[in-house]
Protein backbone atom coordinates (compact mmCIF):
# COMPACT_ATOMS: atom_id res chain seq x y z
CA UNK A 1 0.00 0.00 0.00
CA UNK A 2 1.24 3.68 -0.80
CA UNK A 3 0.07 7.19 0.21
CA UNK A 4 -0.15 9.45 -2.95
CA UNK A 5 -1.53 13.03 -2.88
CA UNK A 6 -3.76 15.08 -5.64
CA UNK A 7 -1.58 17.90 -4.87
CA UNK A 8 -4.41 19.81 -6.73
CA UNK A 9 -6.48 19.30 -4.04
CA UNK A 10 -4.19 19.55 -1.04
CA UNK A 11 -4.99 22.94 0.62
CA UNK A 12 -2.01 22.64 2.97
CA UNK A 13 -4.40 21.56 6.64
CA UNK A 14 -1.64 19.58 7.69
CA UNK A 15 -3.73 16.73 9.55
CA UNK A 16 -2.01 14.54 7.53
CA UNK A 17 1.12 15.16 9.20
CA UNK A 18 -0.22 15.45 12.64
CA UNK A 19 -2.11 11.79 11.99
CA UNK A 20 1.03 9.82 10.53
CA UNK A 21 3.93 11.71 11.49
CA UNK A 22 6.13 8.68 10.96
CA UNK A 23 5.83 9.00 6.84
CA UNK A 24 4.33 12.53 6.84
CA UNK A 25 6.00 16.00 7.30
CA UNK A 26 5.51 19.42 6.43
CA UNK A 27 7.52 21.85 4.03
CA UNK A 28 7.63 25.35 5.06
CA UNK A 29 4.59 26.17 3.92
CA UNK A 30 2.70 23.63 5.55
CA UNK A 31 2.37 21.68 2.53
CA UNK A 32 3.03 18.03 3.09
CA UNK A 33 5.85 15.96 2.00
CA UNK A 34 5.62 11.67 1.80
CA UNK A 35 8.42 9.60 2.62
CA UNK A 36 8.52 7.25 -0.48
CA UNK A 37 7.88 3.62 -0.42
CA UNK A 38 5.12 1.43 1.08
CA UNK A 39 3.15 2.09 3.86
CA UNK A 40 4.53 -0.29 6.76
CA UNK A 41 2.06 -2.79 8.02
CA UNK A 42 1.40 -1.54 11.74
CA UNK A 43 1.05 2.15 9.99
CA UNK A 44 -1.61 1.22 7.36
CA UNK A 45 -4.70 1.82 10.47
CA UNK A 46 -3.06 5.05 10.47
CA UNK A 47 -2.91 5.68 7.15
CA UNK A 48 -6.30 5.05 6.37
CA UNK A 49 -7.11 7.41 9.48
CA UNK A 50 -4.94 10.08 8.05
CA UNK A 51 -6.88 9.49 4.30
CA UNK A 52 -10.17 9.60 6.31
CA UNK A 53 -9.12 12.95 8.25
CA UNK A 54 -8.07 15.46 5.03
CA UNK A 55 -10.65 18.18 4.64
CA UNK A 56 -9.50 18.49 1.02
CA UNK A 57 -10.02 14.35 0.11
CA UNK A 58 -6.54 15.01 -1.69
CA UNK A 59 -4.92 11.74 0.24
CA UNK A 60 -5.29 8.50 -1.83
CA UNK A 61 -4.07 4.96 -0.67
CA UNK A 62 -3.34 2.77 -3.65
CA UNK A 63 -2.41 -0.92 -3.61
CA UNK A 64 0.07 -0.28 -6.47
CA UNK A 65 2.71 1.62 -7.75
CA UNK A 66 1.66 5.47 -7.32
CA UNK A 67 1.47 6.92 -10.86
CA UNK A 68 2.05 10.51 -9.87
CA UNK A 69 3.42 12.33 -7.15
CA UNK A 70 4.01 10.21 -4.35
CA UNK A 71 7.28 12.17 -3.11
CA UNK A 72 9.52 10.24 -5.92
CA UNK A 73 10.56 11.88 -8.97
CA UNK A 74 9.66 9.46 -11.77
CA UNK A 75 10.15 10.76 -15.09
CA UNK A 76 7.01 11.37 -17.25
CA UNK A 77 6.00 13.00 -20.24
CA UNK A 78 5.73 16.40 -20.89
CA UNK A 79 4.63 17.97 -23.63
CA UNK B 1 16.40 14.04 -45.80
CA UNK B 2 16.16 17.20 -43.19
CA UNK B 3 13.34 19.53 -42.16
CA UNK B 4 14.58 22.48 -43.92
CA UNK B 5 15.62 20.91 -47.05
CA UNK B 6 14.31 22.62 -50.12
CA UNK B 7 13.42 26.84 -50.10
CA UNK B 8 15.64 28.89 -47.48
CA UNK B 9 13.28 28.74 -44.52
CA UNK B 10 13.27 32.49 -43.66
CA UNK B 11 11.57 33.01 -47.12
CA UNK B 12 8.34 31.72 -45.55
CA UNK B 13 5.60 29.22 -46.02
CA UNK B 14 6.81 26.36 -48.98
CA UNK B 15 3.10 25.62 -51.09
CA UNK B 16 1.46 22.26 -51.07
CA UNK B 17 2.94 22.06 -54.83
CA UNK B 18 6.23 23.15 -54.14
CA UNK B 19 6.06 20.73 -51.21
CA UNK B 20 4.91 17.44 -53.20
CA UNK B 21 7.06 18.44 -55.91
CA UNK B 22 10.29 18.20 -53.54
CA UNK B 23 8.93 15.43 -51.46
CA UNK B 24 6.58 13.44 -53.66
CA UNK B 25 2.67 13.18 -52.51
CA UNK B 26 2.36 11.98 -49.10
CA UNK B 27 1.24 8.21 -49.45
CA UNK B 28 -1.28 7.30 -46.66
CA UNK B 29 -0.29 5.70 -43.26
CA UNK B 30 1.41 2.34 -44.01
CA UNK B 31 1.06 -0.91 -41.95
CA UNK B 32 4.48 -0.91 -39.84
CA UNK B 33 4.55 3.05 -39.65
CA UNK B 34 5.01 3.19 -36.01
CA UNK B 35 7.74 0.48 -35.97
CA UNK B 36 9.72 2.76 -38.89
CA UNK B 37 9.37 5.67 -36.13
CA UNK B 38 10.56 3.10 -33.41
CA UNK B 39 13.46 2.03 -35.08
CA UNK B 40 14.38 5.38 -36.56
CA UNK B 41 15.01 6.50 -32.13
CA UNK B 42 12.70 9.34 -32.49
CA UNK B 43 12.24 10.91 -29.39
CA UNK B 44 9.33 13.85 -28.36
CA UNK B 45 11.00 17.49 -29.25
CA UNK B 46 8.69 19.17 -27.20
CA UNK B 47 10.74 18.90 -24.30
CA UNK B 48 10.82 15.33 -22.50
CA UNK B 49 12.46 13.36 -24.87
CA UNK B 50 10.05 10.19 -24.78
CA UNK B 51 10.10 8.10 -27.36
CA UNK B 52 7.45 8.95 -30.47
CA UNK B 53 6.66 5.54 -31.39
CA UNK B 54 6.06 4.33 -28.15
CA UNK B 55 3.86 7.09 -27.64
CA UNK B 56 1.61 6.36 -30.72
CA UNK B 57 1.40 2.91 -30.10
CA UNK B 58 0.38 3.28 -26.90
CA UNK B 59 -2.90 5.86 -28.03
CA UNK B 60 -3.30 3.11 -31.11
CA UNK B 61 -3.97 0.01 -28.35
CA UNK B 62 -6.72 1.71 -26.83
CA UNK B 63 -10.23 1.50 -26.82
CA UNK B 64 -12.70 4.02 -25.84
CA UNK B 65 -13.89 5.48 -29.18
CA UNK B 66 -11.62 6.99 -32.14
CA UNK B 67 -8.81 9.15 -30.71
CA UNK B 68 -7.33 12.66 -31.38
CA UNK B 69 -4.40 13.74 -32.15
CA UNK B 70 -3.15 17.27 -30.47
CA UNK B 71 -0.38 19.20 -32.77
CA UNK B 72 1.57 20.87 -30.26
CA UNK B 73 2.47 23.91 -31.27
CA UNK B 74 2.11 25.99 -28.22
CA UNK B 75 5.66 26.48 -27.81
CA UNK B 76 5.68 28.61 -24.33
CA UNK B 77 9.66 28.16 -23.65
CA UNK B 78 10.45 31.80 -23.93
CA UNK B 79 14.05 31.23 -25.42
CA UNK B 80 12.80 28.70 -27.98
CA UNK B 81 11.27 29.80 -31.76
CA UNK B 82 11.70 26.29 -33.43
CA UNK B 83 8.62 25.42 -33.52
CA UNK B 84 7.43 28.58 -34.62
CA UNK B 85 9.97 28.96 -37.76
CA UNK B 86 9.02 24.85 -38.76
CA UNK B 87 5.23 25.88 -38.80
CA UNK B 88 6.06 29.25 -40.53
CA UNK B 89 8.68 28.42 -43.10
CA UNK B 90 7.36 23.75 -43.50
CA UNK B 91 3.45 23.75 -42.57
CA UNK B 92 2.72 20.86 -44.98
CA UNK B 93 5.05 19.00 -43.47
CA UNK B 94 3.87 19.00 -39.94
CA UNK B 95 0.20 18.54 -41.59
CA UNK B 96 1.57 15.45 -42.90
CA UNK B 97 3.24 14.50 -40.13
CA UNK B 98 -0.36 15.07 -38.10
CA UNK B 99 -2.26 13.00 -40.78
CA UNK B 100 -0.04 10.01 -40.71
CA UNK B 101 -0.40 10.29 -36.48
CA UNK B 102 -4.13 10.36 -36.78
CA UNK B 103 -4.07 7.63 -39.64
CA UNK B 104 -1.80 5.33 -37.14
CA UNK B 105 -3.13 5.92 -34.23
CA UNK B 106 -7.20 5.37 -35.84
CA UNK B 107 -8.13 9.71 -34.72
CA UNK B 108 -11.03 10.78 -36.83
CA UNK B 109 -10.22 14.69 -35.02
CA UNK B 110 -6.74 16.34 -35.53
CA UNK B 111 -6.16 19.09 -33.70
CA UNK B 112 -3.51 21.98 -34.53
CA UNK B 113 -3.04 23.61 -31.13
CA UNK B 114 -0.71 26.80 -31.47
CA UNK B 115 0.65 29.76 -29.48
CA UNK B 116 -1.91 32.69 -29.48
CA UNK B 117 1.13 34.99 -29.89
CA UNK B 118 2.60 32.93 -32.34
CA UNK B 119 0.46 34.69 -35.35
CA UNK B 120 2.32 34.34 -38.30
CA UNK B 121 2.86 30.53 -37.71
CA UNK B 122 -0.85 30.09 -36.96
CA UNK B 123 -1.36 31.68 -39.88
CA UNK B 124 0.63 30.27 -42.42
CA UNK B 125 -0.69 26.60 -41.19
CA UNK B 126 -4.05 27.75 -42.11
CA UNK B 127 -3.27 28.91 -45.26
CA UNK B 128 -1.57 25.46 -45.76
CA UNK B 129 -4.54 23.64 -44.63
CA UNK B 130 -6.97 25.80 -46.92
CA UNK B 131 -4.62 24.26 -50.02
CA UNK B 132 -5.10 21.23 -48.92
CA UNK B 133 -8.55 18.57 -50.34
CA UNK B 134 -11.95 19.43 -48.52
CA UNK B 135 -11.54 15.42 -47.55
CA UNK B 136 -8.29 15.46 -45.58
CA UNK B 137 -9.01 18.94 -44.16
CA UNK B 138 -12.72 18.30 -42.48
CA UNK B 139 -10.63 16.27 -39.82
CA UNK B 140 -8.29 19.10 -38.80
CA UNK B 141 -9.34 22.34 -36.54
CA UNK B 142 -6.96 25.11 -35.80
CA UNK B 143 -7.14 25.94 -31.55
CA UNK B 144 -5.49 29.04 -29.90
CA UNK B 145 -3.05 28.38 -26.72
CA UNK B 146 -2.93 30.59 -24.72
CA UNK B 147 0.46 32.36 -23.92
CA UNK B 148 1.44 30.87 -20.40
CA UNK B 149 4.41 28.43 -20.01
CA UNK B 150 2.54 25.48 -18.90
CA UNK B 151 0.08 25.98 -21.56
CA UNK B 152 1.68 23.27 -23.73
CA UNK B 153 2.32 20.57 -20.94
CA UNK B 154 0.43 17.49 -22.20
CA UNK B 155 -3.09 17.48 -19.65
CA UNK B 156 -2.97 21.29 -19.74
CA UNK B 157 -3.71 21.51 -23.68
CA UNK B 158 -6.20 18.62 -23.06
CA UNK B 159 -8.35 20.33 -20.21
CA UNK B 160 -8.13 23.55 -22.24
CA UNK B 161 -9.42 21.78 -25.08
CA UNK B 162 -12.31 20.08 -23.21
CA UNK B 163 -12.98 22.88 -20.42
CA UNK B 164 -11.07 26.13 -21.71
CA UNK B 165 -8.72 26.04 -18.89
CA UNK B 166 -5.17 25.70 -19.72
CA UNK B 167 -4.44 24.40 -16.44
CA UNK B 168 -2.57 20.49 -16.24
CA UNK B 169 -4.99 18.35 -14.07
CA UNK B 170 -3.90 15.85 -11.86
CA UNK B 171 -2.85 11.73 -13.34
CA UNK B 172 -3.77 9.14 -14.09
CA UNK B 173 -5.61 9.23 -16.32
CA UNK B 174 -2.85 10.96 -18.99
CA UNK B 175 -4.14 12.21 -22.17
CA UNK B 176 -3.50 8.68 -24.14
CA UNK B 177 -5.65 6.93 -22.15
CA UNK B 178 -8.36 9.64 -21.73
CA UNK B 179 -7.81 12.93 -23.55
CA UNK B 180 -10.03 15.36 -25.59
CA UNK B 181 -13.27 14.56 -25.16
CA UNK B 182 -12.38 11.96 -23.49
CA UNK B 183 -11.08 9.97 -25.76
CA UNK B 184 -7.50 8.52 -26.03
CA UNK B 185 -5.42 11.21 -27.50
CA UNK B 186 -1.82 12.07 -28.72
CA UNK B 187 -0.69 14.98 -27.87
CA UNK B 188 3.04 15.33 -29.71
CA UNK B 189 5.15 18.23 -30.78
CA UNK B 190 4.95 19.84 -34.18
CA UNK B 191 9.05 18.98 -34.91
CA UNK B 192 7.88 15.58 -33.79
CA UNK B 193 5.31 15.53 -36.28
CA UNK B 194 7.53 16.49 -39.33
CA UNK B 195 10.34 14.12 -38.53
CA UNK B 196 7.65 11.32 -38.48
CA UNK B 197 6.41 12.62 -41.75
CA UNK B 198 10.20 12.58 -43.00
CA UNK B 199 10.26 8.78 -41.34
CA UNK B 200 7.17 7.78 -43.50
CA UNK B 201 8.84 9.17 -46.52
CA UNK B 202 12.43 7.06 -45.76
CA UNK B 203 14.23 9.36 -43.56
CA UNK B 204 16.05 8.57 -40.65
CA UNK B 205 15.21 11.66 -38.34
CA UNK B 206 18.86 12.40 -38.13
CA UNK B 207 18.43 16.21 -37.31
CA UNK B 208 17.30 18.13 -34.40
CA UNK B 209 16.32 21.62 -34.63
CA UNK B 210 17.89 24.49 -32.17
CA UNK B 211 17.17 27.83 -31.04
CA UNK B 212 20.52 29.19 -30.40
CA UNK B 213 20.75 32.19 -27.87
CA UNK B 214 22.57 34.66 -25.96
CA UNK B 215 25.46 35.93 -26.43
CA UNK B 216 26.35 34.45 -29.94
CA UNK B 217 26.42 36.59 -33.05
CA UNK B 218 23.02 35.61 -35.22
CA UNK B 219 20.55 34.18 -32.74
CA UNK B 220 17.80 32.14 -34.20
CA UNK B 221 16.78 28.43 -35.55
CA UNK B 222 19.33 25.95 -36.81
CA UNK B 223 18.70 21.95 -38.07
CA UNK B 224 21.63 19.94 -37.04
CA UNK B 225 22.66 16.58 -37.56
CA UNK B 226 21.85 14.80 -34.45
CA UNK B 227 25.41 14.10 -32.65
CA UNK B 228 26.62 17.73 -33.62
CA UNK B 229 28.13 19.25 -30.41
CA UNK B 230 26.98 22.31 -28.89
CA UNK B 231 30.44 24.59 -29.55
CA UNK B 232 29.55 23.55 -33.36
CA UNK B 233 26.32 24.18 -33.34
CA UNK B 234 27.01 28.01 -31.85
CA UNK B 235 29.51 27.90 -34.65
CA UNK B 236 26.54 27.90 -36.65
CA UNK B 237 25.08 30.80 -35.09
CA UNK B 238 27.89 32.73 -36.40
CA UNK B 239 30.06 31.49 -33.13
CA UNK B 240 29.37 33.62 -29.49
CA UNK B 241 29.49 36.99 -29.54
CA UNK B 242 31.71 37.46 -26.21
CA UNK B 243 33.58 35.49 -23.97
CA UNK B 244 31.44 32.43 -22.94
CA UNK B 245 31.47 31.37 -19.36
CA UNK B 246 28.12 28.74 -19.21
CA UNK B 247 25.66 27.21 -21.34
CA UNK B 248 21.91 26.90 -20.86
CA UNK B 249 20.61 23.48 -22.32
CA UNK B 250 17.25 22.88 -22.93
CA UNK B 251 15.42 26.21 -21.63
CA UNK B 252 14.35 27.65 -18.66
CA UNK B 253 13.78 24.00 -17.59
CA UNK B 254 16.78 22.99 -18.49
CA UNK B 255 20.51 22.64 -17.14
CA UNK B 256 23.30 25.50 -16.95
CA UNK B 257 27.12 23.73 -17.97
CA UNK B 258 30.33 24.92 -17.57
CA UNK B 259 31.17 26.41 -21.00
CA UNK B 260 34.05 23.54 -20.85
CA UNK B 261 31.79 21.10 -20.81
CA UNK B 262 28.99 21.90 -22.65
CA UNK B 263 31.44 22.74 -26.15
CA UNK B 264 32.20 19.52 -26.60
CA UNK B 265 28.88 17.75 -25.97
CA UNK B 266 26.75 16.05 -28.23
CA UNK B 267 23.18 17.53 -29.03
CA UNK B 268 21.59 13.88 -29.69
CA UNK B 269 18.83 13.23 -27.21
CA UNK B 270 19.90 9.59 -26.59
CA UNK B 271 23.50 10.78 -25.88
CA UNK B 272 22.42 13.72 -23.46
CA UNK B 273 19.69 11.35 -21.70
CA UNK B 274 22.69 8.76 -21.11
CA UNK B 275 24.85 11.66 -19.66
CA UNK B 276 22.14 12.79 -17.07
CA UNK B 277 21.30 15.99 -19.71
CA UNK B 278 18.32 16.49 -21.99
CA UNK B 279 18.11 18.00 -25.28
CA UNK B 280 14.83 19.93 -24.00
CA UNK B 281 12.96 21.65 -26.11
CA UNK B 282 16.21 22.35 -28.17
CA UNK B 283 17.27 25.99 -26.52
CA UNK B 284 21.27 26.13 -26.69
CA UNK B 285 21.66 29.61 -25.05
CA UNK B 286 25.28 30.91 -24.00
CA UNK B 287 25.61 33.37 -21.08
CA UNK B 288 28.84 35.44 -21.15
CA UNK B 289 31.45 35.97 -18.95
CA UNK B 290 30.76 39.41 -18.45
CA UNK B 291 27.22 38.73 -17.06
CA UNK B 292 26.26 38.05 -13.62
CA UNK B 293 25.13 34.09 -13.38
CA UNK B 294 23.51 34.73 -10.23
CA UNK B 295 21.04 37.88 -11.72
CA UNK B 296 20.49 35.55 -14.73
CA UNK B 297 19.16 32.88 -12.90
CA UNK B 298 17.29 35.18 -10.33
CA UNK B 299 15.44 36.75 -13.62
CA UNK B 300 14.44 32.79 -14.84
CA UNK B 301 13.43 31.53 -11.44
CA UNK B 302 11.35 34.51 -11.02
CA UNK B 303 9.52 34.12 -14.62
CA UNK B 304 9.39 30.05 -13.67
CA UNK B 305 7.62 31.33 -9.88
CA UNK B 306 5.53 33.61 -12.06
CA UNK B 307 4.57 30.83 -14.50
CA UNK B 308 3.12 28.52 -11.76
CA UNK B 309 -0.71 28.45 -12.09
CA UNK B 310 -0.84 28.92 -8.19
CA UNK B 311 -2.67 25.21 -8.19
CA UNK B 312 -0.34 22.98 -6.28
CA UNK B 313 1.07 24.48 -2.65
CA UNK B 314 4.76 23.22 -3.10
CA UNK B 315 4.79 24.67 -6.51
CA UNK B 316 3.55 27.98 -6.04
CA UNK B 317 5.04 29.05 -2.38
CA UNK B 318 8.27 27.15 -3.47
CA UNK B 319 9.09 28.47 -6.58
CA UNK B 320 8.23 32.43 -5.13
CA UNK B 321 10.24 31.67 -2.48
CA UNK B 322 13.60 30.45 -4.11
CA UNK B 323 12.81 33.02 -6.47
CA UNK B 324 13.16 35.49 -3.40
CA UNK B 325 16.27 33.84 -2.35
CA UNK B 326 17.82 34.13 -5.55
CA UNK B 327 16.46 37.86 -6.34
CA UNK B 328 18.24 38.70 -2.52
CA UNK B 329 21.85 36.88 -3.35
CA UNK B 330 21.34 38.49 -6.89
CA UNK B 331 21.23 42.41 -5.01
CA UNK B 332 23.61 41.10 -2.22
CA UNK B 333 21.09 41.77 0.64
CA UNK B 334 20.49 37.79 1.58
CA UNK B 335 19.22 36.04 4.28
CA UNK B 336 22.00 34.21 6.52
CA UNK B 337 20.70 30.79 5.21
CA UNK B 338 19.41 31.33 1.69
CA UNK B 339 21.85 29.75 -0.10
CA UNK B 340 21.46 26.65 2.28
CA UNK B 341 17.29 27.26 1.72
CA UNK B 342 18.12 27.00 -2.24
CA UNK B 343 19.67 23.60 -1.85
CA UNK B 344 17.11 22.03 0.55
CA UNK B 345 13.56 23.53 -1.18
CA UNK B 346 15.36 22.75 -4.49
CA UNK B 347 14.92 19.35 -3.37
CA UNK B 348 11.57 19.32 -1.63
CA UNK B 349 9.48 20.84 -4.20
CA UNK B 350 10.79 18.05 -6.97
CA UNK B 351 8.32 15.47 -8.00
CA UNK B 352 5.07 17.88 -5.49
CA UNK B 353 3.17 19.06 -8.53
CA UNK B 354 0.31 17.71 -10.84
CA UNK B 355 2.50 18.51 -13.53
CA UNK B 356 6.45 18.56 -13.63
CA UNK B 357 6.69 22.76 -13.57
CA UNK B 358 8.51 22.55 -10.04
CA UNK B 359 10.50 19.53 -11.19
CA UNK B 360 11.63 21.79 -14.31
CA UNK B 361 12.57 24.69 -11.62
CA UNK B 362 14.15 22.68 -9.67
CA UNK B 363 16.31 21.36 -12.06
CA UNK B 364 17.13 24.55 -13.53
CA UNK B 365 18.15 25.79 -10.44
CA UNK B 366 20.20 22.57 -8.97
CA UNK B 367 22.22 23.02 -12.24
CA UNK B 368 22.87 26.38 -11.32
CA UNK B 369 24.14 25.86 -7.69
CA UNK B 370 26.57 23.39 -9.04
CA UNK B 371 28.10 25.55 -12.04
CA UNK B 372 27.71 28.72 -10.09
CA UNK B 373 28.27 27.57 -6.82
CA UNK B 374 31.49 29.89 -6.73
CA UNK B 375 29.51 33.16 -7.36
CA UNK B 376 26.35 32.03 -5.09
CA UNK B 377 28.86 31.64 -2.41
CA UNK B 378 30.11 35.02 -2.98
CA UNK B 379 26.81 36.79 -2.98
CA UNK B 380 26.40 34.53 0.07
CA UNK B 381 29.48 35.98 1.45
CA UNK B 382 28.88 39.64 0.77
CA UNK B 383 25.91 39.50 2.57
CA UNK B 384 27.24 38.33 5.69
CA UNK B 385 30.29 40.82 5.55
CA UNK B 386 27.68 43.67 4.84
CA UNK B 387 25.50 41.87 8.00
CA UNK B 388 28.87 42.00 9.89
Amino acid sequence: MTISIDRTRCAGHGLCAELLPELIRLDDWGYPIIQPGPVPEHLAAHARRALAACPALALRLSQQTPRFDSGTSQRSSRR
Amino acid sequence: MNLFDGPDPRAGAESLADHERRLGPLAPARAGLIEAIERSGLLGRGGASFPVGAKWRSVAGRSGGPAVVLANGAEGEPLSRKDQLLMWARPHLVLDGARLAADAVGADRVLLYVGEEHRSAAGALARALAERPAAQRRRFAMVAAPARYVAGEESAAVHFVNDGVAVPTATPPRPYERGVEGRPTLVQNVESLAQAALVARGGGAGTVLLTVAGAVQRPGVVEVPAGTTVGEAVGRAGGASASPRAVLLGGYFGTWLEVGEAWRLPLDPAALRAAGGSLGCGVVSVLPASASPVEETARIMRTLAAESVAQCGPCFFGLRALADACGRLAARRPEPDDLLRLGRWSAEVRGRGACRHPDGAAGFLQSALRVFAYEFAAAAGAGRRAAA
